[in-house]
């Protein structure tokens, strides 16, 4: 690979840097620390909102798994790719004001302390944390490894090599300047990725001369990649719609997600977010997977489905520009792990360090605690990625549709339903998550379904269960829990 | 001991209604989607019309619901959504 196109790419990573230790500043001046660093001080406009969830939501699947796929099933991928859209406005608008209103009322700076005040107990908050901690540890881990190959692949160096870039330049911001670094950060990525997709889109149309002459290649490579049921009619339209719940509504219940939503500032911004990311969403998704799709009609003969974007990139555009593009990827995954990383440290400085280690630590114990805390966790993601255990591997699996599991009914109902208690919210949440991992092991993808939607129904049903026959037991407790 | 978080409190009200938009688009949006793409996009790829280059069931399932629900999505929190404040006055 020519320096032409690597040097876009390193830019870009002293920008994300310079903001990173602009945002530190905020930190380093704040009078409550654990507002400014783990929320950004609730003080998120409407961009900066739409940016960092879509951002965090989109991840390393966006850019090299998804198009890897729809290069060989055709644009039945892109149809089911489109089941995203609603992760777009569907979470804002369902967690929408209540769930402002009530973490203001809280004082709750992570979802695990929003349930925890919300059901008054501590059982839920503990059992949100390990969910949290666990789920989301492998999952850093997994993005860091797909950021590692990517970069050893670009530039041709060894994968410790390319870890310790990637390593260094995610931790580097996001313990100096913790969320607001994060969100910040968060909307350079954002761009990068929405007009890497641009470039990309109309670069691949350009190089196969037109739409409607790739849809005739495609036609003659096989009738099957322009009709909506995958290469080898795998894609049923069951299958397909239930992705609606793992990457459409279910997102309202990954932590990850729900915690931006108590971060903007007022209304104002939460209506402009809403917006932004559904386009944003919408445009990143579908143009990014039809580029996998063209792609087949351009290169027909690539082998390994991660390396379609990579080398499309490099195909059909400039190198200059494909440094531009190729940082989408890069983008995506360093936009997803910062967020992930910031999560779990909060996770673990409040909600188990300040719940149950040291209840009175001052500002400034708090304060070094929380750096440390996120450093180690970067130390240790490293040291997890270097060479990843299977056990780990093996937790990812679940950490998507299992935390959704989990979170998605006592988050929700717990908003919107009087008669939810702590018996419901802790039953469903070891009925979300032990189903899903019981059937994805012993029964994967159900009924023809995603592995997801059973569990989320089971979660339901118990949640509900639960609560209308604990609902005298509850009533003789304390109700909720206002700081 | 009353609940303070499901009071009266019209704000309360405002964000129950705008939890149920958020639905209500939801199904919208999987219907035309699904239709679209399903009832279309069935036939054998021959039959395919062609829309702008695209298959007839992909541009309007995918790229022109995505056109028409950004639309809606836009019209609904313009026309629908209230503007109401977050902290209380206490």
């Amino acid at each position: 690979m020519s320096w032409n196109t690597v040097l876009p790419m390193i830019v870009f990573l002293l920008i994300v840097f310079a903001v990173g230790f602009w945002a530190g500043k905020f930190v380093s001046q704040t009078d409550s620390f654990l507002q400014e660093y783990f929320l950004g001080s609730r003080a998120m406009g409407g961009f900066l909102l739409a940016m960092t969830m879509m951002a965090t939501y989109g991840s390393a699947s966006s850019f090299i798994g998804g198009p890897g796929v729809a290069y060989s099933t055709g644009l039945g991928w892109v149809l089911l790719s489109m089941a995203q859209l609603p992760a777009g406005y569907f979470v804002l608008m369902v967690l929408g004001k209540k769930f402002a209103i009530m973490a203001r009322q809280y004082k709750a700076v992570t979802l695990i302390d929003f349930l925890k005040s919300h059901y008054n107990s501590d059982r839920v908050g503990i059992l949100a944390a390990l969910s949290i901690i666990i789920f989301l540890f492998s999952s850093i881990a997994a993005q860091w490894v797909g950021g590692a190959r990517l970069i050893e692949s670009l530039l041709g160096i060894s994968y410790t090599t390319a870890l310790i870039i990637f390593a260094l330049s995610v931790m580097i911001y996001v313990v100096i300047g913790g969320f607001r670094a994060v969100a910040i950060t968060d909307t350079i990525l954002g761009s990068v990725m929405f007009f890497g997709t641009l470039i990309l889109l109309t670069a691949v149309i350009i190089a196969g001369g037109g739409v409607g002459n790739i849809m005739e290649r495609l036609i003659e490579t096989d009738p099957d990649l322009v009709r909506p049921f995958g290469a080898d009619g795998e894609l049923t339209p069951l299958y397909v719609s239930s992705y609606w719940i793992l990457v459409g509504v279910g997102v309202v219940g990954l932590p990850q997600i729900a915690v931006r939503a108590m971060s903007y500032k007022n209304a104002k911004a939460m209506h402009q977010a809403i917006i932004i990311s559904t386009v944003f969403v919408g445009i990143i998704m579908l143009g990014m997977h039809l580029v996998g799709v063209f792609a087949r009609a351009i290169i027909p003969d690539i082998q390994i489905g991660d390396s379609v974007m990579p080398v499309t990139t490099m195909e059909v555009l400039p190198p200059v520009l494909a440094g531009i593009v190729l940082a989408a990827p890069m983008a995506a995954i360093m936009s997803t792990v910062n967020a992930l990383l910031i999560m779990v440290s909060s996770a673990i400085v409040k909600d188990i360090y300040l719940s149950y280690i040291n209840r009175n630590a001052d500002d400034q114990k708090i304060r070094r605690v929380s750096y440390r805390v996120t450093a180690l966790l970067g130390v240790a993601v490293f040291i997890m990625a270097l060479s990843p255990p299977d056990f780990l591997i093996w937790l990812n699996l679940f950490s998507f549709g299992g935390l959704e599991a989990a979170f998605i009914w006592p988050v929700v109902l717990g908003l919107y339903w009087r008669k939810g208690n702590k018996y419901g919210a802790v039953y469903s949440m070891f009925a979300g998550t032990g189903s899903y991992i019981l059937l994805h092991t012993f029964y994967p993808d159900a009924f023809g379904m995603h592995t997801v939607v059973i569990p989320v129904i089971l979660s339901f049903l118990t949640f509900v269960s639960v609560s209308l026959l604990t609902e005298r037991k509850a009533a003789q407790e304390p109700l909720r829990k206002i700081s | 001991m009353k609940d303070r978080m499901f009071s009266d409190d019209p704000r309360f009200k405002v964000a129950k209604r705008e939890a149920w938009i958020g639905v209500g688009l939801v199904i919208i949006n999987f219907l035309w989607w699904f239709g679209f793409a399903y009832g279309l996009g069935s036939r054998e790829a021959e039959e395919y019309k062609y829309i702008l280059g695209f298959p007839d069931w992909f541009f309007f399932s995918c790229i022109l619901g995505l056109v028409w629900m950004s639309a809606l999505v836009i019209f609904t929190v313009k026309v629908f959504f209230k503007e109401v404040p977050f902290d209380d006055e206490e």
